[in-house]
């Protein structure tokens, strides 16, 4: 446990009688990136919300950065859902800058910290443009900077490309990849994508049904779409 | 052009009155003609104006209390959550309370002035806004709010930056809505005690020329309140209005 910057270990959960998750257990270490796929409804996105600290587990322990109470997880996770959840009344740029506001940082400062990821991540001239006149991958751009610039060591990515058409979400794919070797963080991403699990994440763990546990764990190297598929159909 | 479709709408409405009135021989203590209210508007403008303008004083500030108040309850009943169970439903139980049986005993608290109709207007009004902007916070999606958290927003500020203005556009519909009782709740107060105001010249029941005069304008006073309130929408949230 100790060093991983995720923990997970042994963690069940569920919603009233149904079981949603059961003894789930895997770790990420410091800067790595790991994909959780899984069918729908197998509880991938409630690991998110456990390992956010949004959420108590029933059983078993979580652990980011060392720390185990939900406060200490809150604060070292960010979370990144698959709608884009941009707020209309915002440009682009003070979307992205929300969580530096959020902080306490001035709007301004924010957005000085703010413009100059939007050169580095294909958005520059995009700053003061409203979210709904942004294509659906530009919006997903701004969301992952939103995410990025909350300064956390974590990220935790939902389906963050799910809404996209399927040459948008391996234009994204790529530059997601690009995005974090540029900017390291630790992160789960969550998908139902076979292939963009094995493309953007050194490793992979598979989820069965609901109740989700994991029945594939490995480095993506070393694992084919067909693994995959069959472990999923399990 | 849709939005001018209600001149032609209203002068068809006004010719058929008018013809109906003509051609049955309806006597004016029954209901007045359109070319009567005229003549009422005309023969009685220099009191009919200083009665609007009274009314008109009495429903912009017991509208500006209605939405301060609306809003602050609103606001209070969505932070404290045990506050929104205890209270919310004895508002809108309130609003079963006839105001007119409430009216005189504002009037004996507060006594003839202004204070009295400030608080029945503002009693009329205040739920729609109330009721709008809770919904409206509530409304903000739940994965938004989750998300926010991770991104270094504190309750408050997940309020201030996004509930609040995500129930803008709800808010306005409430403002809307209290914009077209605040007419008619002024004249209710004016009635409930002293005046000076439109309902002045609606005392005489069987001169209905001057009755009608009067309600048009408080019709239009109704109106220009609505569309103020709309036309400040469309500064406030303008983001709303284009999807």
């Amino acid at each position: 446990m100790a060093g991983a910057a995720i923990s997970i270990v042994d963690v069940s959960h569920g919603y009233d009688q149904l079981p949603v998750l059961a003894g789930v257990s895997l770790e990420v270490p410091p800067g790595g990136r790991l994909a959780v796929i899984g069918p729908s409804g197998c509880g991938k996105s409630t690991l998110l919300s456990l390992v956010a600290g949004l959420e108590q587990p029933r059983a078993g322990r979580i652990a980011v950065g060392g720390q185990e109470p939900a406060r200490e997880r809150l604060a070292r996770c960010a979370l990144m859902p698959q709608d884009d959840l941009l707020l209309p009344w915002r440009s682009a740029l003070d979307n992205a800058a929300l969580p530096l506001v959020n902080a306490g940082v001035s709007r301004r400062d924010a957005r000085d910290a703010a413009r100059p990821l939007f050169a580095r991540f294909g958005l520059a001239g995009f700053e003061d443009t409203a979210p709904r006149r942004l294509s659906g991958g530009m919006r997903q751009r701004v969301a992952f900077l939103r995410t990025l610039l909350a300064g956390k060591g974590v990220l935790l990515l939902d389906e963050p490309f799910a809404s996209l058409d399927a040459l948008t979400r391996e234009e994204l794919q790529a530059w997601l990849v690009d995005a974090l070797d540029q900017e390291p963080r630790s992160a789960i991403m969550v998908t139902h994508d076979v292939d963009e699990a094995l493309r953007t994440c050194p490793r992979v763990v598979v989820l069965s049904g609901r109740p989700g546990r994991v029945v594939l764990a490995g480095a993506s190297a070393d694992l084919t779409r067909d693994d995959v598929l069959e472990a999923l159909r399990s | 052009m849709r939005r001018l479709a209600w001149i032609p709408a209203l002068i068809v409405i006004i010719a058929a009155w008018q013809a109906w009135i003509d051609l049955r021989n309806v006597p004016d203590y029954v209901a007045p003609a359109p070319t009567g209210i005229g003549r009422a508007l005309w023969d009685g403008r220099s009191t009919l104006a200083s009665e609007t303008l009274v009314t008109l004083r009495e429903m912009l500030v017991g509208y500006t209390a209605a939405v301060v108040a609306g809003l602050a309850a609103a606001v209070l009943l969505h932070r404290v959550g045990w506050l929104r169970g205890a209270i919310y439903p004895l508002l809108v139980a309130s609003q079963s309370v006839p105001v007119v049986a409430i009216a005189p005993l504002l009037v004996i608290g507060l006594g003839f002035g202004l204070a009295p109709k400030v608080v029945i207007i503002a009693l009329v009004c205040f739920l729609p806004i109330t009721v709008n902007a809770l919904d409206g916070f509530a409304s903000a999606p739940g994965d938004l709010r989750r998300t926010l958290r991770t991104l270094n927003a504190s309750p408050r500020s997940i309020f201030w930056r996004v509930e609040l203005p995500w129930a803008g556009p709800r808010i306005f519909s409430g403002a809307r809505i209290a914009a077209a009782y605040a007419a008619i709740a002024a004249l209710f107060a004016e009635y409930a005690g002293g005046s000076g105001g439109l309902a002045d010249s609606m005392h005489d029941q069987l001169d209905t020329g001057l009755v009608g005069a009067a309600v048009v304008l408080l019709a239009c006073l109704a109106l220009g309140l609505f569309a103020a309130v709309a036309v400040l929408e469309r500064i406030a949230v303008p983001w709303a209005r284009e999807g």
